[in-house]
């Protein structure tokens, strides 16, 4: 490991996470903490501790939904959600084995099915999903068949008039 | 109000064309019935999601402004129905609008040169600021009565409050007084901005149904007989992912909004839901 952890995700989230004073706020109301193994506030030390391995290969910055309660309430205005899109990227670039690899699959597949068609496709990316993560195949099945049946999987995708300009943005985002 | 502001561009957005297919049949139905229109962007393209922001920081915001440059060509504010692209599209324009190194970048990766003149805008919010409460209470012609909801908003239209500049972040009220005017019983309770576990739904499933049957939970506590929402991210979980029976139903704000302004569309939309809501509307003589 060569990366500098706390300059990295300074660098790339654009976070001060030196300001965190622990105050829980954000940990307390986190919707997943019960599925974490450190939460949050812990996760902002451990950055400033340079703990990468044990940061980049948790589950915790997998589970993350991104739903914004903890930098809605943290005193001293740190973005923790921005901190956590920060640690994402940082452990697929350095190589770490996902802590939840079907939440990186997910992710993956999306924007490979949004980088063809231009726009995202239901069928495709379940499809695929089902096929290659370890959630079993059987799990929604009655779900998914209740979507189609009710015409909200159509299975051949529109076409959306975006792809050649979309796939350019692609090219210049890697 | 003028009649130049009564168009709009829109955004409907991956989510409406398919697992939201209600959402978007009911905003263009209710947008039309109000004199509203909408005239969806020309080949727009999908906003990245969470999936862009949790990888590609770049493509999070490229995605989203390519959208704003169809917008800002048309020169109309832009409607987004979905919670998750108003909060995709709200956040690169507060990234354009305010850090001008970041601006050239996205200019220059997508293309085009960012005027800052139009405005980016949930459902809820036009509905409330351009037509308001009393006017919509005015269209009422089925008030629904009897109907015991709450509003449940979710994250993305209320969060980051300095982005999205939309309600109450911590007790948002717009959705609960266009309720209230529609003749519909607006329950209180504390849970309107929990999260559902959003796009974990498939690759971490117990999680979303914890959070989802928490939030049925406190909906029956505070005396709801169904859930309205504004995201279709939100909508499909509140459905799929509810672990007691009976299985409670969810609304869109816009489908309530049809069926109280008499639309015959309103028919056709209920049977899109895998929470079926007419066994609920019938018994309050709300539906055939």
């Amino acid at each position: 490991m060569t990366i500098n952890l706390p300059l990295e995700v300074t660098h790339r989230s654009g976070q001060h996470v030196e300001f965190c004073y622990h105050c829980h706020k954000c940990t307390a109301g986190c919707p997943v903490v019960s599925a974490m193994e450190y939460g949050p506030d812990c996760l902002l030390r451990m950055v400033l501790l340079d703990q990468a391995d044990l940061i980049l290969s948790s589950r915790d910055i997998w589970l993350c939904a991104g739903c914004m309660t903890c930098m809605s309430r943290c005193p001293n205005d740190i973005d923790i959600a921005a901190v956590m899109d920060s640690l994402r990227q940082i452990a697929v670039l350095e190589g770490y084995q996902p802590g939840e690899p079907d939440a990186l699959l997910f992710h993956r597949l999306f924007l490979g099915v949004v980088q063809r068609l231009g726009r995202s496709h239901e069928a495709v990316m379940l499809g695929l999903f089902k096929i290659i993560s370890h959630v079993p195949l059987v799990n929604d099945m009655r779900a998914g068949l209740g979507l189609f049946l009710r015409g909200k999987v159509p299975i051949l995708p529109g076409r959306s008039g975006a792809t050649a300009e979309v796939r350019g943005i692609f090219q210049r985002c890697k | 109000m003028s009649p130049e502001l009564k168009t709009y561009s829109f955004y409907p957005g991956c989510s409406l064309h398919s697992t939201g297919l209600e959402y978007g049949l009911s905003t263009r139905a209710v947008f039309g019935h109000l004199g509203l229109e909408l005239r969806e962007l020309p080949a727009w393209n999908c906003c990245g999601a969470s999936s862009a922001h949790a990888l590609n920081h770049k493509l999070a915001y490229a995605l989203p402004a390519r959208n704003i440059a169809l917008a800002q060509k048309f020169g109309r504010d832009l409607v987004t129905p979905c919670a998750a692209c108003f909060n995709r599209m709200k956040t690169t324009d507060y990234v354009l609008r305010t850090n001008q190194a970041k601006r050239m970048e996205i200019e220059s990766i997508v293309g085009f040169k960012y005027t800052g003149e139009i405005d980016i805008r949930p459902v809820l919010q036009v509905l409330y600021e351009d037509y308001q409460s009393d006017r919509i209470a005015s269209q009422v012609r089925r008030p629904l009565r009897g109907l015991k909801v709450v509003s449940y908003y979710g994250c993305l239209l209320v969060r980051p409050p300095l982005v999205t500049r939309f309600d109450d972040p911590d007790d948002p009220k717009i959705m609960a007084e266009i309720l209230q005017s529609i003749g519909s019983q607006v329950m209180k309770w504390s849970n309107a901005t929990d999260c559902c576990g959003a796009g974990l739904s498939l690759s971490k499933s117990s999680v979303v149904q914890t959070l989802v049957s928490r939030l049925i939970s406190r909906a029956r506590e505070a005396g709801a007989d169904a859930l309205v929402t504004a995201c279709p991210l939100c909508q499909v979980n509140l459905e799929m992912r509810q672990t007691d029976k009976p299985n409670m139903p969810s609304f869109y704000i816009t489908e309530l909004l049809g069926l109280a302004f008499g639309l015959p569309q309103a028919l056709k939309w209920w049977r899109k839901h895998l929470v079926d809501p007419r066994p609920l509307l019938r018994s309050l003589s709300l539906a055939e």
